[in-house]
């Protein structure tokens, strides 16, 4: 036990049985004692510090703010220095500091709310501004904060349709969703739910491996990673522990699909990463939701729930003779948590700053045992290779990108939504399945990938959809965002929102980020120096960065100088 | 292979290190010889061919047939940009003269990055410490060698996040109502001296603080009985201020509050 000084705030009675009753909770005691903990790897597993983040979330909902006193209490519990769970508390948006108001309201000003002049969204209280909370197919949204009440999130469609849930070419991963979506479990069963899952048990570890580096898969978080490597990886390693995790931190700017996918189809998530479990070997897998997603967080709890009550969960997963159970966390407001090293930090009750790489999760990962990590949209088509098989399944998309992709459109487009396109479909195509751009209005621009991404002017929008695709044309599928902008649009206050979206976004762990994307923000508002030494910023946060955030960061700036719009 | 020599490095070596064996000198700010790379400045970037960006050689390790290149055009550029991101954010005016010379090596200008500095008034709580996170270039050192690896005393950590991050106690409260333990290892490890004893802080104030006239005695510390090692630093007479040598066996550079701050009974 280190000299660990707990400070002179003083718990209220509240904070004390906040506190209390949030460690008494069944699964945190099982959690304490369990396995996991005790084996699951070096320093950081032996203690009970994984539980931080879920207790500064207990206090945060029941009275508003993490105070002084709430926060000596807690970290009482759980053997924290008072200095650290505040750094750690500090990282976080959601996570209040100071006394907080009635109501706080964090409304999004981002890329596709900002377009859209917003009312009230019927809510009185104190407004600040907010990233992107990934309900652009319903903007504007925000985020309302009032203690003892928790977070929620509010949205008003303002000047566009109901959000749309489409494939036009034919739905997989959108399959269930379209049938009205299956948020109980005899619903799931009912559309053939957990018949991926018979199929994996039926083939074991090595057939599911097998299919899935035959089906060609790709990450679809953003890097397009091969997925067959990563879990052969894991599968491959001798450790005893290992864990799965389901990456469902979607912070990308006008990105909502895995949202989508967790609210209206909770269990194909559940199901496909009880497979990639069982598959490589882990016992226990994580889904690390991001903190502005309380609907989805609320199906995928309960949809946990039932899959035990049935057996899909627990000590014998579907009569395979094998354990696996999910504990889910909920993100604090932080869009670097979405980098697979920091998602792992935060988890374990640190601040999320990204782990140098190498290693890799796939040999130190969670807890410093070997991890699979994936995003959602990634997992969920590992149901649809088990279900077709591998050679059926890349029928579609093309040889390097096979299979088929979820676009989230929003902006000035006539129907905004979640659109599922094979791979390889062009921009102009998906564009124009989703209605066109907004009645009344011109084509002025499309950003294509997200705050990451990269500006598409109307000339190319014959760029196919396809990883290579888009990397031939200088460009970026990313988390597979496409915001539209009409002529109304005044880019460079695009371009502004999105230099201050890194800005606010940066960890602060590395120069080149830290300070670079505050200087790109200020350069590019205008507020200070020229254009002239953008260059340099690109080059040494493109360069010198840790992680992706910051070798993002200036992405969107060089494409539009490329394009003339800065 | 570095800069195209050979080099026979040991198993879970760093670039760094491989490198220091064969006389190539990497620059760094955050590394420090008795602390655990923190991977933060990335003063350090090395090129690894088959690696798009850049790599920190503080923290990367070396690997068999890797080629490595520690100062091309493009490294130096990145170095250069570090370097001036960091002038353009902090005071560096009482830095260590390492880092003065790194901005005269890579041609660095302290104004090449306009925009908002970091302002925070000087945090003077007693009669020991002078904290001016104005000169903070978040190095991780002071955080580092106040937790796990060395004092385990966590009276700071990093709080906020980006441009807002600052090294703090929790809620900011002053230094004597946190956990701090005043062993001033925070201070010793701390390049730029946004952390420094009050006699130092008050005599840079004071312009009175002059390092050429200063001369450093090495004694041991009569305090107790572990036997860490001193360099009294002696202007005109006066211990100004008390150090251990950071590559010594017994105390790796730490102190405690009585051999850091307990010489007024020294003639």
């Amino acid at each position: 036990m280190p000299n660990v000084h707990f400070g002179n705030g003083q718990p209220t009675t509240r904070e004390q049985e906040i506190v209390e009753q949030f460690l008494l909770e069944p699964e945190r005691a099982t959690h304490a004692l369990s396995e996991r903990v005790l084996v699951g790897g070096p320093r950081r597993a032996t203690g009970i510090r994984h539980l931080l983040l879920p207790g500064l979330w207990a206090l945060q909902d029941s009275v508003g703010w993490v105070s002084p006193g709430g926060l000596k209490a807690l970290c009482d519990s759980l053997g924290v220095p008072l200095a650290e769970a505040y750094g750690v508390a500090t990282f976080y948006e959601l996570l209040q500091s100071e006394p907080p108001p009635e109501v706080l309201i964090r409304q999004c000003d981002d890329i596709t709310c900002m377009l859209f002049s917003s009312g009230n969204l019927g809510v009185e209280g104190s407004r600040v501004g907010s990233s992107c909370l990934g309900q652009c197919d319903s903007s504007a949204a925000a985020v309302v904060q009032r203690p003892g009440h928790g977070t929620a999130i509010v949205t008003e469609s303002v000047g566009a349709s109901t959000p749309v849930v489409a494939a036009p070419a034919g739905a997989r991963l959108l399959r269930r969703i379209f049938n009205g979506g299956a948020t109980t479990i005899a619903d799931y069963r009912s559309v053939g739910g957990y018949t991926a899952l018979e199929v994996a048990i039926e083939i074991g570890s090595s057939g599911v491996l097998g299919a899935i580096q035959q089906s060609g898969l790709r990450g679809r978080g953003g890097a397009a990673f091969p997925t067959g490597a990563k879990w052969l990886a894991v599968a491959d390693s001798l450790s005893s522990t290992k864990y799965v995790i389901a990456n469902a931190d979607e912070s990308e700017p006008g990105t909502f699909k895995d949202r989508v996918l967790m609210e209206q189809d909770p269990f194909a998530l559940i199901e496909a990463l009880t497979i990639a479990g069982l598959t490589v070997g882990a016992d226990c897998g994580w889904i690390y939701i991001r903190g502005e997603y309380t609907l989805s967080y609320a199906r995928i709890k309960s949809a946990i729930s039932e899959a035990h009550s049935t057996g899909f969960l627990g000590a014998d997963v579907a009569g395979s003779g094998r354990p696996f159970d999910i504990e889910v966390r909920r993100g604090g407001g932080a869009y670097v948590c979405g980098e697979e090293t920091a998602l792992l930090q935060s988890i374990e009750g640190y601040r999320g700053e990204p782990r140098s790489k190498p290693p890799y999760p796939t040999s130190d990962g969670l807890f410093g045992q070997p991890t699979l990590i994936n995003n959602v949209e990634t997992l969920v088509n590992v149901l649809e290779i088990l279900h077709q098989g591998p050679a059926e399944w890349r029928s579609v998309g093309s040889a390097e990108s096979p299979g088929t992709r979820l676009f989230c459109l929003s902006g000035h487009v006539a129907r905004p939504g979640v659109y599922e396109h094979p791979m390889g479909t062009t921009l102009g195509r998906v564009l124009s399945d989703a209605g066109g751009v907004a009645a009344g209005s011109e084509l002025q621009m499309i950003l294509l990938g997200g705050a990451a991404g990269g500006f598409v002017s109307p000339e190319q929008l014959h760029v196919e959809l396809s990883f290579e695709g888009a990397r031939s044309a200088g460009l970026s599928l990313g988390s597979g965002a496409i915001v539209v902008f009409d002529a109304s649009v005044d880019l460079p206050k695009v371009v502004a929102r999105v230099a201050k979206f890194f800005a606010n976004e940066s960890c602060g762990k590395c120069v080149p980020c830290r300070i670079g994307t505050q200087r790109q923000m200020e350069i590019v508002a205008g507020r200070s120096g020229g254009l002239r030494v953008l260059d340099d910023l690109d080059q040494v946060m493109t360069d010198s960065s840790i992680c992706g955030l910051g070798q993002a960061a200036s992405s969107l700036v060089r494409s539009a100088r490329n394009l003339g719009v800065i | 292979m570095i800069d195209g020599i050979e080099v026979d490095a040991k198993a879970g070596a760093t670039i760094r290190s491989a490198a220091e064996t064969v006389g190539i000198e990497i620059p760094t700010l955050c590394w420090a010889r008795n602390l655990n790379p923190a991977n933060a400045c990335r003063l350090c970037v090395v090129e690894v061919e088959g690696t798009r960006p850049l790599v920190a050689s503080c923290s990367r390790t070396v690997e068999d047939q890797m080629v490595i290149t520690t100062n091309s055009a493009r490294v130096r550029e990145n170095r250069r940009s570090v370097l001036e991101l960091l002038a353009s954010a902090v005071e560096l005016d009482w830095a260590e003269s390492e880092l003065v010379a790194h901005f005269v090596e890579y041609e660095a200008r302290s104004d090449h990055f306009d925009g908002t500095k970091l302002e925070e008034a000087s945090k003077i709580h007693d009669d020991l410490f002078a904290r001016e996170y104005s000169r903070c270039v978040l190095c991780y050192r002071c955080v580092d060698a106040c937790g796990d690896q060395a004092q385990h005393t966590f009276a700071i950590a990093i709080a906020g996040r980006g441009f807002e991050s600052r090294v703090s106690t929790e809620f900011d409260v002053r230094l004597p109502d946190s956990a701090c333990v005043y062993c001033g290892n925070c201070i010793a490890v701390c390049p730029t001296g946004a952390l420094t004893p009050l006699t130092e802080f008050v005599m840079r104030t004071e312009s009175t603080w002059v390092q050429e006239r200063q001369v450093v005695t090495h004694t041991v510390c009569a305090f107790c009985g572990v036997g860490c090692n001193l360099e009294l630093h002696v202007q005109d007479d006066n211990i100004v201020k008390v150090t251990s040598p950071s590559d010594h066996d017994i105390s790796l550079g730490n102190l405690c509050i009585k051999g850091r701050f307990g010489w007024q009974h020294l003639d």
